[in-house]
């Protein structure tokens, strides 16, 4: 109460012409925030710049002496290339299948999680280990520990359980082989699920509780609930999960370059831009490319950050 | 304990409950299995790695562990360059956001919420979009394989979840006291030290962690930006991709070692991952 009685004397103490105070503390007020705001537009926004008018240039680092512009060629073979096209189309399915499955399960196991049980904390712990692992190492370890026909755990746990029944020839199948994108997409699920599943299990702790006793009380059964009450409250959070594990997917490097090395179908646009790139050294298609990814990935993000936004505005009315 | 905690669910709570709470084991035991299986194998003899059906009572070892250290190229410079890259980057990503996120919450600029999302949409824009032109600027400058330019990039892809993680936790200061604090005449490094700092602390120790688990886990922009000298620890790994006959038990020490300091930071961070990982909109 007393600090509105003393503000405007503080306010008032130094007096000098108000046109320069006001914008000295504007200026004082953005202070601290140019040296992170600078350094992002020339750290992220100047090498955009640079893709774009390689896009437009004549450059293989094998012909250094045939470097010139090009117009719209790079992106006319970037479009009619069956790899690019290729690579779409595993972008999308890898993301997509990564996605939903990581949700779906992350959403099971949430559910689970949010009952009071003995060792809920253990399981919690348990199921964020897959996170924790670097994700090339993750790779390493589902391709040879856990894939490999011969030595792999998988194929160890089948001879294991048919010798339980006393048969010898157990199924060993090569798992990279015979399912390249699928081995990539489990490898994948399996450390994304833990992330799906901490965003979920923090929206099913923020529900009213109170309203959820009272509908019990008037007899609602629990699918009732889940699909009445829980399911619409979760809404954002899967749309911020979905959205948030699609812009990290979408990137993906790590797993396609060490289990399948973009082999078997498997080569998605990170990869093979970093194909055309490092191995072709065609720089100009490379940019093209990725030109093509940035506008593909600005569409997800406008909805990215319309969910975002959502969720930060109903933050701000609390 | 149970009885007493969850006296509104207890009435549902029967078989049923039982049977899930069973489920839950197990699910979460089939999702920490394999990290549990490197960690066993890479204390196996490489012999007993490579058995089928396996040999989980095999007796211990630190062979694959020795053979990893000292066996070939020594994975020690790589490790070096992980923490220093993931070190000093955090450091720099700290300096900058910390200043930016008082200047989106605690003293808010005009059109703030613009800023928060010009930072966020950087995050957005897919990195191997950039790699090019990095890379060309590296090599006419001198800085290929080198661990500084490692560093600005790893700061640049820190910096705006730390900023978001940042503001979310300074604007969970309370309002009350920084004006208490105006009222008692306290200076800005008055305020900044006895009202902001004991509340964002942890804040900042968690934008930290998970800042240092994202730049340690990078590999894509390590690869193409370094060779021998400025190697980091997944790039090393990356040369486990084909398989070398019997080296199970050494790869699965080598998993081990890298992931060691993220599991580590990871778990110390375990209640503050969600907030880093959603940038700051769940709490």
């Amino acid at each position: 109460m007393t600090s509105v009685a003393e503000k405007p004397a503080t306010g008032t103490a130094e007096a000098p012409p108000p046109g320069v105070a006001r914008r000295a503390s504007a200026w004082a007020r953005r202070a601290p925030l140019l040296p992170a705001l600078v350094f992002m537009i020339i750290v992220t926004q100047l090498p955009f710049v640079a893709t774009l008018v390689i896009s437009f240039m004549d450059w293989n680092a094998y012909y250094p002496d045939e470097v010139g512009f090009a117009g719209f060629d790079n992106f006319a073979r970037v479009f009619t290339d069956v790899n690019m096209r290729d690579a779409v189309w595993t972008t999308i399915l890898l993301t997509a299948g990564v996605v939903l499955i990581s949700l779906l399960l992350g959403l099971g196991i949430a559910l689970l999680l949010d009952r009071k049980f003995r060792g809920r904390g253990a399981v919690r712990t348990m199921m964020i280990a897959p996170f924790l692992v670097v994700p090339v190492a993750a790779a390493l370890i589902w391709k040879h520990a856990l894939y490999n026909p011969e030595y792999g755990l998988f194929n160890g746990a089948l001879t294991w359980i048919w010798g339980l029944f006393g048969s010898d020839n157990p199924p060993q199948p090569d798992w990279i082989s015979n399912m390249p994108l699928w081995a990539v997409i489990f490898a994948l699920v399996w450390q994304w699920t833990p992330f799906m599943m901490l965003i979920l299990l923090a929206g099913l702790q923020g529900r009213p509780l109170d309203v959820i006793e009272a509908a019990r009380i008037d007899g609602a059964n629990n699918w009732q609930i889940f699909r009445s009450m829980t399911l619409p409250h979760l809404r954002q959070y899967l749309e911020l999960g979905a959205l948030l594990g699609s812009i990290y997917i979408v990137q993906n490097f790590d797993a396609v370059f060490t289990i399948t090395s973009g082999g078997l179908g498997t080569a998605n646009l990170p990869y093979t831009i970093y194909q055309i790139f490092y191995q072709a050294h065609d720089y100009g298609r490379a940019s093209a490319a990725a030109v093509i990814v940035v506008i593909g990935t600005i569409i997800i993000a406008t909805f990215a950050l319309r969910t975002v936004s959502s969720l930060f505005k109903e933050e701000g009315r609390r | 304990m149970t009885t007493v905690a969850a006296p509104l669910n207890k009435k549902k709570e029967g078989r049923g409950g039982a049977w899930l709470s069973l489920l839950a084991w197990v699910i979460g035991i089939l999702f920490v299995l394999p990290v549990l299986w490197m960690v066993l194998t890479s204390f196996h003899s490489e012999a007993n790695a490579a058995q089928n059906p396996p040999a989980v009572f095999a007796p211990l070892t630190l062979e694959g562990y020795r053979e990893f250290f000292s066996g070939g190229a020594s994975p020690w410079p790589p490790l070096l360059n992980s923490l220093t890259a993931s070190v000093v980057s955090t450091a720099v990503v700290l300096l900058l956001a910390i200043p930016a996120a008082y200047a989106l919450s605690i003293k808010p600029v005009k059109k703030w919420s613009d800023v928060l999302f010009f930072f966020l949409s950087t995050k957005m824009l897919p990195v191997v979009a950039g790699l090019l032109p990095l890379y060309l600027f590296a090599q006419n400058a001198g800085l290929l394989d080198n661990i500084w330019l490692l560093i600005i990039f790893y700061t640049s892809m820190n910096l705006p979840i730390a900023v978001w993680m940042m503001r979310s936790f300074l604007s969970e200061v309370p309002v009350e006291m920084l004006e208490a604090a105006a009222v008692d005449g306290a200076g800005l490094t008055k305020t900044l030290r006895s009202v902001i700092a004991p509340v964002v602390m942890p804040g900042i120790a968690a934008t930290a962690l998970i800042c240092f688990i994202f730049s340690w886990n990078e590999l894509l922009f390590a690869r193409v930006l370094t060779a021998t000298v400025a190697e980091t620890a997944p790039v090393f790994l990356t040369s486990f991709v084909t398989s070398q006959g019997l080296f199970l038990a050494q790869l699965c020490a080598a998993a081990f070692v890298v992931s060691l300091p993220v599991l580590v930071a990871g778990f110390a961070a375990q209640d503050k991952l969600v907030q880093g990982l959603s940038l700051g909109s769940v709490k």
